[in-house]
């Protein structure tokens, strides 16, 4: 689970141009994260036994994250310590997580579709090449009556189509927003997650000469410019406006 | 070389692909680099001389009998053969649900990762300019609120993905190359894939949603709402209103835009007869681009709007629903 900039928060570029001023942004857990912890909880208790451990790469401030986590019924957690980790790239991030979570032999690993800070949309599927098992992305259901040595999950294609798989396990899964209702914390699971450990580890990241560079961020480009069509004749206007959609807009 | 990724399903092939060609075209002639086409599949594959009339040095069929349904560990290693007998400079591909799933798999094996989602490219130094350039890149980060110039570090091959709509997929280069075909080798499939299928569309995430055709009070009365939904099939889009017509329960809550609503981003956002509250604009502000029909010349979501047509909806939009039709078929 990631901890990324709130939604709503306004974001100011940061004087290198790199990246966003984390200091004055709230934070909060990605939202695929929270489904994905979700998922794995509902799981858990539908066999009836198991544990979930839920792991966050990021500075101090990612501990939030996993004490959330912890609340809503998570057993323990792992905190992979890294201060400045917008800086890494996908591959160092999974490479780094594969490292700390390996001997763990977790059964299923749940992540989410992707983040809404970076949105590298990768670290899913590098970590679980890295572990060498399976993956399925934007997972839209989960067959929790199959579960056995294998699952069976729903992903969605596109266009309203989906694919069921079965999947051996171990897998890991990247689980799509809005997969299910997510609980909040109850008072006891907060009194609750308070004994619970969190693992720290102080990882040693890998250089990554393949890695992709951010150079620049910068507000898009937006130009915006009514074109006003028809000429107070809204028909008229009205065959403009489709003309323009398959030319500019490019939509039909 | 570049090689770009064409994705069928039974032969038939997903359009998202001649947007990959067009821009794997394009940055060949900016790096002066070949293209080639690769195809997974499990025979030969019937699309293969349709993509042959492209402008490609090649089209690189990758056959065997387990790529017949999509996995992602077929295809990984269908790819991953094909990249090492080809040492191509570029992987260029859309940023469909599929590559999605497979091509940051291919990229990690071969300790790479992807640049995914792009929107554009330039080419550094220009390629005017003569010399060797390499690709900067710019994609979306922060759900759209930020572009982000990228650049590849290390050796090639470098993977790119390409946003939907960021290549035009009718301006790819016609030609003819040769086709070939090439045995590739896939081990153990570990997933077992069932029949895609549709689902019928129930409760829409209008977050989710491509297009977005929206009514406001201008709309009138409920009956009216069916020509409203008649664009939005049309289109292939979504149906969603301003609050007065979810708290007249013309539509349901799930439909509503804005501060009360959804937040939407669609890549197109149809306004008809909704005046523009800032209630309902920051629901739908961020959309790509945005269509406002409404009869009132001073309404405020003229102020945002990329289009505007001024006048009566009841007039435009029969107009719209047969133009799209006409354009489609």
């Amino acid at each position: 689970m990631k901890q990324v900039a709130n939604k709503d928060a306004v974001l100011r570029i940061s004087s290198d141009e790199k990246w966003i001023n984390q200091s004055d942004v709230a934070l909060q857990t990605n939202e695929s994260d929270g489904y994905a912890l979700e998922e794995a909880l509902r799981l858990k208790e539908a066999k009836g036994d198991g544990e979930v451990v839920v792991c966050s790469l990021g500075p101090q401030s990612a501990k939030t994250v996993i004490k959330d986590a912890l609340a809503r019924g998570a057993d323990r957690g792992i905190h992979i310590g890294v201060d400045d980790s917008y800086k890494l790239s996908p591959f160092q991030i999974a490479s780094t997580i594969a490292d700390a979570i390996r001997d763990e032999k977790a059964d299923l690993i749940f992540a989410g579709l992707q983040s809404d800070d970076a949105s590298y949309g990768q670290t899913g599927v590098i970590l679980a090449e890295q572990l060498g098992i399976p993956h399925a992305t934007i997972v839209i259901e989960v067959d929790r009556t199959s579960l056995n040595e294998s699952l069976r999950i729903k992903r969605e294609l596109e266009s309203g189509w989906y694919q069921w798989f079965t999947y051996k396990l171990p897998a890991l899964l990247t689980i799509q927003s809005g997969i299910s209702q997510i609980r909040y914390a109850s008072l006891k699971g907060i009194m609750a997650a308070k004994k619970k450990e969190i693992r720290d580890v102080t990882p040693t990241v890998a250089d990554f000469p393949s890695a992709q560079k951010v150079e620049k961020v910068y507000l898009p480009l937006k130009m915006k410019q009514t074109q006003m069509l028809g000429d107070g004749d809204a028909k008229k206007g009205a065959a403009e406006l489709v003309e323009k959609l398959k030319t500019e807009v490019r939509v039909i | 070389m570049i090689l770009v990724f064409i994705e069928h399903k039974n032969c038939v092939l997903n359009k998202t692909s001649l947007e990959a060609i067009t821009a794997a075209q394009s940055i060949g002639k900016d790096l002066r680099l070949p293209v080639s086409a690769v195809i997974p599949c499990d025979k030969d594959c019937a699309l293969a001389h349709e993509i042959a009339g492209y402008d490609l040095e090649k089209v690189i069929v990758a056959k065997n009998e387990k790529l017949a349904t999509y996995t992602p560990d077929a295809y990984a290693d269908a790819w991953t053969e094909v990249i090492k007998a080809t040492s191509p400079q570029y992987v260029v591909m859309a940023h469909t649900y599929q590559v999605r799933d497979f091509a940051p798999k291919v990229a990690a094996r071969l300790g790479r990762e992807v640049v995914g989602d792009c929107i554009r490219y330039r080419a550094e130094p220009p390629a005017s300019a003569g010399g060797r350039s390499e690709l900067v890149l710019t994609r979306r980060m922060f759900l759209g609120k930020l572009d982000a110039d990228v650049t590849s570090g290390g050796e090639a091959p470098y993977f790119v993905t390409f946003q939907s709509g960021a290549f035009r997929g009718d301006n790819a280069a016609k030609g003819s190359s040769a086709v070939e075909t090439m045995d590739v080798h896939v081990g153990d499939v570990r997933m077992t894939p069932e029949e895609p299928f549709q689902e019928a569309k129930a409760s829409v995430d209008l977050t989710r949603s491509n297009i977005i055709v929206a009514i406001g009070r201008g709309i009138k009365s409920q009956e009216n709402i069916a020509l409203a939904q008649q664009l939005a099939t049309a289109l292939g889009a979504d149906l969603a209103a301003s609050r007065p017509i979810c708290d007249a329960d013309w539509l349901p809550i799930d439909r509503q835009i804005g501060s009360s609503g959804q937040t939407v981003a669609p890549k197109l956002y149809i306004a008809l007869g909704i005046s523009g509250a800032i209630q309902h604009i920051v629901g739908m502000k961020n959309s790509g681009t945005i269509v406002a029909i409404n009869k009132d010349a001073e309404a405020p979501i003229f102020d945002i709007a990329d289009y505007g047509i001024v006048g009566d909806l009841f007039e435009a939009v029969p107009v719209m629903i047969e133009e799209v039709k006409k354009a489609k078929s």
